[in-house]
């Protein structure tokens, strides 16, 4: 294990942090100790009385102490510091895993720690007899590890690995009721939409590695800063590449397309994956790049504002439309997402992470929520619900403070997160794109409302009585709920601005604009779009008659059709991309490989077969066997002969002996 | 004192005793063969230790502890007789030849 002390060479600069001591140094148990934990729920879990949920709630609780643990570390003093063990090397390329414990990396343990240990407690109650039941947290605790793995990693393979293992536990917890045709495709759809974004992240890698010489993200990140030529000539493509690694990642459009169908999955797992550990790692991978992106790919960040922007808006325009509860926050974590992407293209580091901070609590909390309403009415559509405040009020409290949260009214988390983006979207002079993410902030209110009103105001339009959740499930609730009002107040411009200096603790500095004072023209423009947004919907919906009866009011067909086919873009992907590849492709493949592969293999099989017979026949029957068996059969006959001798009486051998005693004796004497 | 004569007493009391096992067909018989050779080798302890004038009486005392063990091997020997002719209802030695191939 090295501690590479590279404090020194990489912050020019007073540094203002420690290296974190003992604590950074055991920072990779709570990477290791997811995995150990899924080996022990998968062998001796189905044995234990809480089916190994106990055991993945312990490792959770550990990884959230010790994130605490760090995070406090953190904001007394700061903490960076990274560690590096040398596997092996293959030529002059050497094979590092490690861990980084820094302001990023310890912001993300903690979100991780904090959003993943609620949904395990509100798993344990609200998966109770579901099938697969142990198998179900083992996923999920490998689902957190494999996220630590990716955000505690120095080197960009491990980095790579942690994000391929992130998609390998999400395609299983997205189709854990595979039974259903359409889970076990939505699970597909996640993969398969990941893996074509990886490949861009993949050559990206491989691109930054060969032309810098090293997979350590820190040294790419000193070169960056330190115009290294060769670097600089690929820095563009390198950024662009990593850019579509993130928007796989981080469901940006087009390729968000399996983040809403990744709802198949259990509730539990859409609140963990859409706040802490899938759908961040896009962003964490641009914010952990963010020097890079700074120093020589700046041209790549105007193509991730573009996304960001076009994301934001597309995104939150569909959620009006849906009526599947899920969905509509399903629609809203990709809105969302387009923040975080737009506030880093738009060179606002921070306010990226402050809102991934926020975001993901407050959407942990409206995933838990609207889980908790599906537990107890057994749908998803919102068309079955309504007049649910009075059956489920912890969790209509609760809703409507992520709701309040989400659409950024003062002073709950997203208001001062939103407010920051829109700031340094104002203060970058992009005005169009300004202009976009305050009807987006509208847009997000206008949604959140709707679904507000639709769930639980008016009647009751579904069947049975439904009936408040226990408070195994409640109380994650609440928790989520205390930080959805609480942690945009860390990072309040003029007052607090604690969480900047967080996640800038880095050994790479972060040169950033953040906000020293409010901007009051972005903040007024993001309050009134969401006051107003809140309005409308609240008139259209509730004053203006029976909220099911909302939609007409303002459906403009045309529009409306577009955008529940989600702008065609799946039909778009089978048209022209799915349909295509597994006909006409699949088709070449297909005669390529029974007409050259398979010929081939065959005749090397009839040429093996051959050589075997007569390997068989000559050498081995011929040869090995017959001296075997010739050996056998002649120590038989000896046998037969030889056991004539063991009479059984006893006269007999005694003579036997004797004569032999008098053989030995008389040659004795002679010799003698 | 010559001990050749005791030599040859016990030498003949020897080859009596290998012929009485050789030979006789009745397994009590045999038994008392076997005893002649112990004694035998007792003759020969008892002179060897005489000639030697050994301080220890070392071949004397072996030949009390032969004649224990014979005493011993001689009811165990008795006791499979007495079962073998309890099964066989014969004690020919010719008989007992469960030890065959």
């Amino acid at each position: 294990m090295v501690n590479t002390n590279l404090i020194s060479l990489l912050a020019e600069g007073k540094p203002t942090f420690t290296d974190g001591g003992i604590a950074a140094e055991y920072t990779w148990l709570i990477v290791v100790l997811p995995f150990i934990a899924a080996l022990i729920i998968t062998f001796f879990g189905k044995y234990l009385p809480l089916k190994g949920a106990e055991i993945a709630l312990a490792t959770i609780a550990f990884i959230f102490a010790f994130s605490s643990y760090l995070l406090y570390l953190n904001v007394i003093e700061g903490v960076a510091s990274e560690f590096y063990i040398n596997v092996g090397s293959i030529g002059s390329f050497d094979l590092e895993f490690g861990w980084v414990v820094d302001g990023l990396s310890i912001m993300m343990y903690f979100v991780v720690g904090t959003v993943a240990t609620l949904v395990f407690i509100y798993a344990t109650n609200y998966m109770k007899g579901e099938v697969r039941y142990t198998f179900f947290f083992t996923s999920l605790t490998l689902f957190a590890g494999s996220m630590l793995v990716l955000v505690s990693s120095p080197t960009l393979l491990q980095l790579l690995i942690g994000w391929e293992l992130v998609g390998v536990c999400s395609y299983l917890l997205i189709g854990h009721y595979w039974e259903n045709k359409e889970n076990s495709s939505a699970a597909m759809k996640a993969f398969i939409t990941n893996k074509i974004a990886d490949v861009g992240l993949m050559i990206g890698i491989i691109v930054l590695a060969l032309s810098t010489g090293t997979m350590r993200i820190s040294e790419i990140l000193y070169q960056s800063t330190h115009d290294y030529q060769s670097l600089k000539s690929v820095a563009y493509l390198a950024g662009v590449l990593l850019f579509i690694g993130a928007m796989g990642k981080s469901a940006q459009f087009p390729l968000h397309v399996w983040l809403p169908d990744a709802m198949a999955g259990p509730t539990p797992v859409s609140a963990l994956m859409h706040a802490a550990t899938m759908v961040t790692a896009g962003v964490y991978l641009l914010a952990r790049m963010f020097p890079f992106y700074q120093g020589m790919a700046s041209q790549a960040l105007d193509v991730v504002l573009l996304f960001g922007v076009v994301t934001l808006f597309a995104a939150g325009l569909i959620a009006i439309v849906q009526d599947d509860l899920k969905k509509v926050l399903a629609y809203s974590t990709v809105s969302q997402l387009g923040y975080m992407v737009a506030a880093i293209g738009s060179g606002a580091y921070t306010a990226a992470l402050f809102h991934l901070w926020t975001h993901a609590f407050f959407k942990a909390l409206l995933f838990l929520g609207a889980g908790s309403v599906i537990h107890a009415v057994h749908t998803n559509s919102m068309r079955e619900m309504g007049g649910l405040r009075k059956e489920m009020p912890r969790t209509y409290i609760t809703f409507i403070v992520g709701t309040i949260a989400l659409a950024g009214l003062p002073p709950l988390a997203g208001f001062f997160s939103k407010d920051e983006i829109l700031a340094s979207l104002n203060h970058g002079g992009f005005s169009t794109y300004f202009a976009i993410a305050v009807a987006g902030a509208f847009i997000t209110a206008f949604y959140m409302t709707r679904a507000v009103v639709l769930t639980f105001f008016g009647d009751y339009r579904g069947s049975g009585h439904p009936h408040e959740s226990d408070t195994m499930m409640t109380t994650p609730l609440l928790v989520l709920a205390g930080f959805a009002v609480a942690a945009g107040w860390v990072n309040i411009p003029g007052v607090y601005t604690g969480f900047t200096d967080w996640v800038t603790t880095r050994k790479n500095p972060i040169i950033e604009y953040h906000p020293e004072s409010f901007d009051y023209f972005a903040l007024s423009s993001g309050l009134i779009a969401g006051l107003v947004g809140i309005g409308l919907a609240y008139y259209v919906y509730q004053i203006l008659g029976k909220p099911e009866d909302g939609d007409q009011k303002i459906k403009i067909d045309s529009v409306w059709k577009l955008l529940e086919n989600k702008y065609y873009l799946d039909d778009f992907y089978f048209k022209f991309i799915i349909n295509p590849t597994k006909s006409t492709l699949a088709n070449i493949v297909d005669k390529f490989n029974t007409n050259i592969l398979d010929r081939t293999v065959n005749m090397f099989g009839i040429a093996a077969s051959y050589l075997g017979n007569l390997v068989y026949e000559k050498f081995d029957q011929g040869g090995i066997d017959r001296a075997l068996n010739a050996s056998s059969s002649s120590t038989d006959a000896l046998g037969a002969r030889v056991k004539l001798l063991q009479t059984g009486k006893a006269q007999q051998y005694i003579m036997y002996f004797l004569s032999g005693v008098i053989v030995i004796s008389l040659l004795i004497l002679l010799v003698l | 004192m010559s001990v050749q004569p005791f030599l040859i007493a016990a030498a003949g009391l020897f080859s009596i005793g290998i012929y009485g096992i050789l030979v006789r067909r009745n397994v009590v018989m045999v038994l008392l063969s076997i005893e002649l050779i112990l004694n035998a080798v007792n003759i020969n302890f008892v002179v060897f230790d005489a000639m030697l004038r050994d301080a220890m009486l070392q071949g004397q005392i072996f030949t009390i502890f032969i004649i224990t063990i014979a005493a011993a091997e001689v009811g165990i020997g008795l006791a499979i007789v007495l079962m073998l002719f309890r099964n066989r209802k014969t004690a020919n030695i010719n008989e007992f030849d469960l030890m065959k191939w």
